[in-house]
Protein backbone atom coordinates (compact mmCIF):
# COMPACT_ATOMS: atom_id res chain seq x y z
CA UNK A 1 0.00 0.00 0.00
CA UNK A 2 1.69 3.14 -1.00
CA UNK A 3 1.10 6.76 0.55
CA UNK A 4 -1.04 8.05 -1.90
CA UNK A 5 -3.84 5.31 -1.24
CA UNK A 6 -3.38 5.42 2.50
CA UNK A 7 -4.50 9.03 2.58
CA UNK A 8 -6.90 8.64 0.14
CA UNK A 9 -8.64 5.43 2.29
CA UNK A 10 -7.96 8.05 5.12
CA UNK A 11 -9.79 10.72 3.71
CA UNK A 12 -12.87 8.75 2.23
CA UNK A 13 -13.49 7.12 5.75
CA UNK A 14 -13.49 10.80 7.47
CA UNK A 15 -15.94 12.16 5.18
CA UNK A 16 -17.73 9.46 5.09
CA UNK A 17 -17.96 9.25 8.98
CA UNK A 18 -18.65 13.04 9.01
CA UNK A 19 -21.73 12.35 6.40
CA UNK A 20 -23.36 10.13 8.64
CA UNK A 21 -22.65 11.89 11.70
CA UNK A 22 -24.52 14.81 9.63
CA UNK A 23 -27.73 11.94 8.72
CA UNK A 24 -27.72 11.52 12.45
CA UNK A 25 -27.68 14.77 13.49
CA UNK A 26 -30.39 15.82 11.44
CA UNK A 27 -32.74 12.74 12.64
CA UNK A 28 -32.05 13.21 16.65
CA UNK A 29 -32.03 17.04 16.75
CA UNK A 30 -35.27 18.90 18.34
CA UNK A 31 -35.56 21.83 15.97
CA UNK A 32 -35.02 23.01 12.44
CA UNK A 33 -32.15 25.68 13.36
CA UNK A 34 -30.32 22.88 15.18
CA UNK A 35 -30.61 20.65 12.78
CA UNK A 36 -29.36 22.73 9.82
CA UNK A 37 -26.23 23.47 12.14
CA UNK A 38 -25.74 19.41 12.50
CA UNK A 39 -26.39 19.08 8.70
CA UNK A 40 -24.63 22.10 7.13
CA UNK A 41 -21.16 21.89 8.32
CA UNK A 42 -20.46 18.60 8.48
CA UNK A 43 -21.95 17.01 5.39
CA UNK A 44 -20.27 19.51 3.38
CA UNK A 45 -16.78 18.79 5.05
CA UNK A 46 -17.60 15.29 4.34
CA UNK A 47 -18.58 15.50 0.96
CA UNK A 48 -15.91 17.72 0.15
CA UNK A 49 -13.19 15.22 1.64
CA UNK A 50 -14.45 12.46 -0.64
CA UNK A 51 -13.86 14.83 -3.69
CA UNK A 52 -10.66 15.45 -2.16
CA UNK A 53 -9.81 11.56 -2.03
CA UNK A 54 -11.11 11.49 -5.82
CA UNK A 55 -8.56 14.08 -6.62
CA UNK A 56 -5.61 12.35 -4.91
CA UNK A 57 -7.12 8.69 -6.60
CA UNK A 58 -6.13 10.22 -10.22
CA UNK A 59 -3.56 12.93 -9.27
CA UNK A 60 -3.91 14.12 -13.04
CA UNK A 61 -4.05 17.98 -13.59
CA UNK A 62 -7.42 17.67 -14.84
CA UNK A 63 -9.18 15.86 -12.17
CA UNK A 64 -7.35 17.85 -9.26
CA UNK A 65 -8.30 20.65 -10.92
CA UNK A 66 -11.82 19.90 -11.32
CA UNK A 67 -12.08 18.53 -7.66
CA UNK A 68 -11.00 21.68 -5.79
CA UNK A 69 -13.64 23.67 -8.27
CA UNK A 70 -15.93 21.40 -6.54
CA UNK A 71 -14.95 21.58 -3.05
CA UNK A 72 -14.35 25.60 -3.63
CA UNK A 73 -18.02 25.63 -4.60
CA UNK A 74 -19.58 23.39 -2.01
CA UNK A 75 -17.63 25.50 0.85
CA UNK A 76 -18.95 28.90 -0.93
CA UNK A 77 -22.24 27.72 -1.89
CA UNK A 78 -23.85 26.10 1.38
CA UNK A 79 -23.45 28.76 4.16
CA UNK A 80 -25.24 30.89 1.75
CA UNK A 81 -28.17 28.38 0.95
CA UNK A 82 -28.11 27.47 5.22
CA UNK A 83 -28.80 31.13 5.72
CA UNK A 84 -31.38 31.56 3.22
CA UNK A 85 -33.32 28.71 4.51
CA UNK A 86 -33.08 29.33 7.87
CA UNK A 87 -34.10 33.55 7.16
CA UNK A 88 -37.46 31.96 5.11
CA UNK A 89 -37.92 29.40 8.01
CA UNK A 90 -37.87 31.97 10.81
CA UNK A 91 -40.26 34.42 8.89
CA UNK A 92 -42.49 31.01 7.99
CA UNK A 93 -42.94 30.91 11.83
CA UNK A 94 -41.59 27.28 11.90
CA UNK A 95 -41.46 26.78 15.76
CA UNK A 96 -38.08 27.01 18.07
CA UNK A 97 -37.39 24.05 20.45
CA UNK A 98 -39.02 24.70 23.80
CA UNK A 99 -35.86 25.11 26.17
CA UNK A 100 -34.37 27.74 23.34
CA UNK A 101 -31.86 30.22 26.02
CA UNK A 102 -32.60 33.46 24.00
CA UNK A 103 -34.39 34.52 20.28
CA UNK A 104 -32.74 38.13 19.52
CA UNK A 105 -34.36 39.02 16.88
CA UNK A 106 -38.15 38.09 18.39
CA UNK A 107 -38.14 41.56 20.23
CA UNK A 108 -37.37 43.78 17.25
CA UNK A 109 -38.86 41.76 14.51
CA UNK A 110 -42.78 42.63 13.37
CA UNK A 111 -44.36 39.18 12.44
CA UNK A 112 -47.16 40.90 10.99
CA UNK A 113 -45.46 43.96 9.04
CA UNK A 114 -42.37 42.44 7.79
CA UNK A 115 -40.44 45.17 9.50
CA UNK A 116 -37.32 45.30 11.66
CA UNK A 117 -36.99 47.93 14.35
CA UNK A 118 -34.05 49.35 16.17
CA UNK A 119 -33.57 48.82 20.01
CA UNK A 120 -35.53 50.76 22.00
CA UNK A 121 -35.16 54.24 23.16
CA UNK A 122 -33.89 53.12 26.98
CA UNK A 123 -31.88 50.16 25.86
CA UNK A 124 -29.84 52.61 23.86
CA UNK A 125 -29.46 55.10 26.53
CA UNK A 126 -28.65 52.77 29.18
CA UNK A 127 -25.78 51.75 26.28
CA UNK A 128 -24.68 55.21 26.14
CA UNK A 129 -24.71 55.52 29.78
CA UNK A 130 -22.41 52.55 29.85
CA UNK A 131 -20.55 53.33 27.56
CA UNK A 132 -19.75 57.02 29.24
CA UNK A 133 -18.99 55.16 32.69
CA UNK A 134 -16.05 53.31 30.87
CA UNK A 135 -14.54 55.88 29.36
CA UNK A 136 -14.41 58.13 33.07
CA UNK B 1 -20.08 2.59 1.38
CA UNK B 2 -22.42 1.64 4.35
CA UNK B 3 -21.86 4.95 5.85
CA UNK B 4 -23.39 6.41 3.27
CA UNK B 5 -26.22 4.16 2.45
CA UNK B 6 -26.94 4.26 6.55
CA UNK B 7 -26.70 8.33 6.09
CA UNK B 8 -29.07 7.93 3.14
CA UNK B 9 -31.64 6.48 4.65
CA UNK B 10 -32.16 8.50 7.82
CA UNK B 11 -31.94 11.32 5.33
CA UNK B 12 -35.30 9.91 4.19
CA UNK B 13 -36.20 9.59 7.47
CA UNK B 14 -36.34 13.12 7.65
CA UNK B 15 -37.85 13.61 4.57
CA UNK B 16 -40.50 11.82 5.36
CA UNK B 17 -41.09 12.74 9.06
CA UNK B 18 -40.17 16.57 8.61
CA UNK B 19 -43.09 18.78 10.50
CA UNK B 20 -42.34 21.75 8.75
CA UNK B 21 -41.55 22.15 4.99
CA UNK B 22 -38.20 23.53 5.59
CA UNK B 23 -37.20 20.35 7.47
CA UNK B 24 -37.91 18.65 3.71
CA UNK B 25 -35.60 20.72 2.39
CA UNK B 26 -33.30 20.20 4.71
CA UNK B 27 -33.25 16.64 4.16
CA UNK B 28 -33.26 16.63 0.41
CA UNK B 29 -30.16 19.10 0.94
CA UNK B 30 -28.71 16.28 3.08
CA UNK B 31 -29.72 13.69 0.41
CA UNK B 32 -27.94 15.56 -2.13
CA UNK B 33 -25.00 15.67 -0.43
CA UNK B 34 -24.76 12.26 -0.17
CA UNK B 35 -25.48 11.17 -3.25
CA UNK B 36 -22.15 14.27 -4.08
CA UNK B 37 -20.34 11.52 -1.75
CA UNK B 38 -21.20 8.43 -3.40
CA UNK B 39 -20.29 9.21 -6.87
CA UNK B 40 -16.85 10.16 -5.48
CA UNK B 41 -16.86 6.71 -3.86
CA UNK B 42 -18.02 5.30 -7.10
CA UNK B 43 -15.74 7.35 -9.65
CA UNK B 44 -13.01 6.15 -7.21
CA UNK B 45 -14.07 2.20 -7.23
CA UNK B 46 -15.19 1.85 -11.42
CA UNK B 47 -11.89 4.42 -11.88
CA UNK B 48 -13.73 6.67 -14.13
CA UNK B 49 -12.54 10.19 -13.78
CA UNK B 50 -15.28 11.75 -15.70
CA UNK B 51 -18.19 11.47 -13.22
CA UNK B 52 -16.96 14.05 -11.11
CA UNK B 53 -18.68 16.22 -13.77
CA UNK B 54 -21.61 14.81 -12.61
CA UNK B 55 -20.76 15.80 -8.65
CA UNK B 56 -20.60 19.41 -10.13
CA UNK B 57 -23.51 19.48 -11.59
CA UNK B 58 -25.05 18.09 -8.48
CA UNK B 59 -23.64 20.22 -6.57
CA UNK B 60 -25.16 23.41 -8.84
CA UNK B 61 -28.49 21.52 -8.08
CA UNK B 62 -28.23 21.56 -4.83
CA UNK B 63 -27.82 24.95 -4.66
CA UNK B 64 -30.25 26.61 -7.17
CA UNK B 65 -33.04 24.39 -5.38
CA UNK B 66 -32.37 25.16 -2.09
CA UNK B 67 -32.20 28.91 -2.92
CA UNK B 68 -35.26 28.62 -5.11
CA UNK B 69 -37.20 27.08 -2.34
CA UNK B 70 -36.18 29.92 0.50
CA UNK B 71 -37.40 32.44 -1.61
CA UNK B 72 -40.10 30.73 -2.43
CA UNK B 73 -41.18 30.05 1.39
CA UNK B 74 -40.70 33.87 1.79
CA UNK B 75 -42.23 34.72 -0.93
CA UNK B 76 -45.68 32.66 -0.55
CA UNK B 77 -45.38 34.02 3.41
CA UNK B 78 -45.04 37.86 2.12
CA UNK B 79 -48.31 37.34 -0.10
CA UNK B 80 -50.16 35.71 2.71
CA UNK B 81 -49.71 37.98 5.34
CA UNK B 82 -50.26 40.91 2.74
CA UNK B 83 -53.75 38.81 1.69
CA UNK B 84 -55.03 38.77 5.40
CA UNK B 85 -54.19 42.11 6.00
CA UNK B 86 -56.71 43.27 3.01
CA UNK B 87 -58.95 40.77 3.95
Amino acid sequence: MSVAEIIESVLLLVGAGLILLAAIGVVRMPDLLIRLHATTKAATLGSALMVAAVAVHFGSVQVVTRAIAVIVFLLITAPVAAHMLARASYFLGVPLWRRTVIDELGSHYDRETHELTAAEEEELAAIEAALVRDRQ
Amino acid sequence: MGMLCIALLLGFVRLFLGPSLPDRVLALDLITMIGIGIIALYAIATDRSVLLDVAIALGLILFLATVAFATFFERSTLARRRRRERG
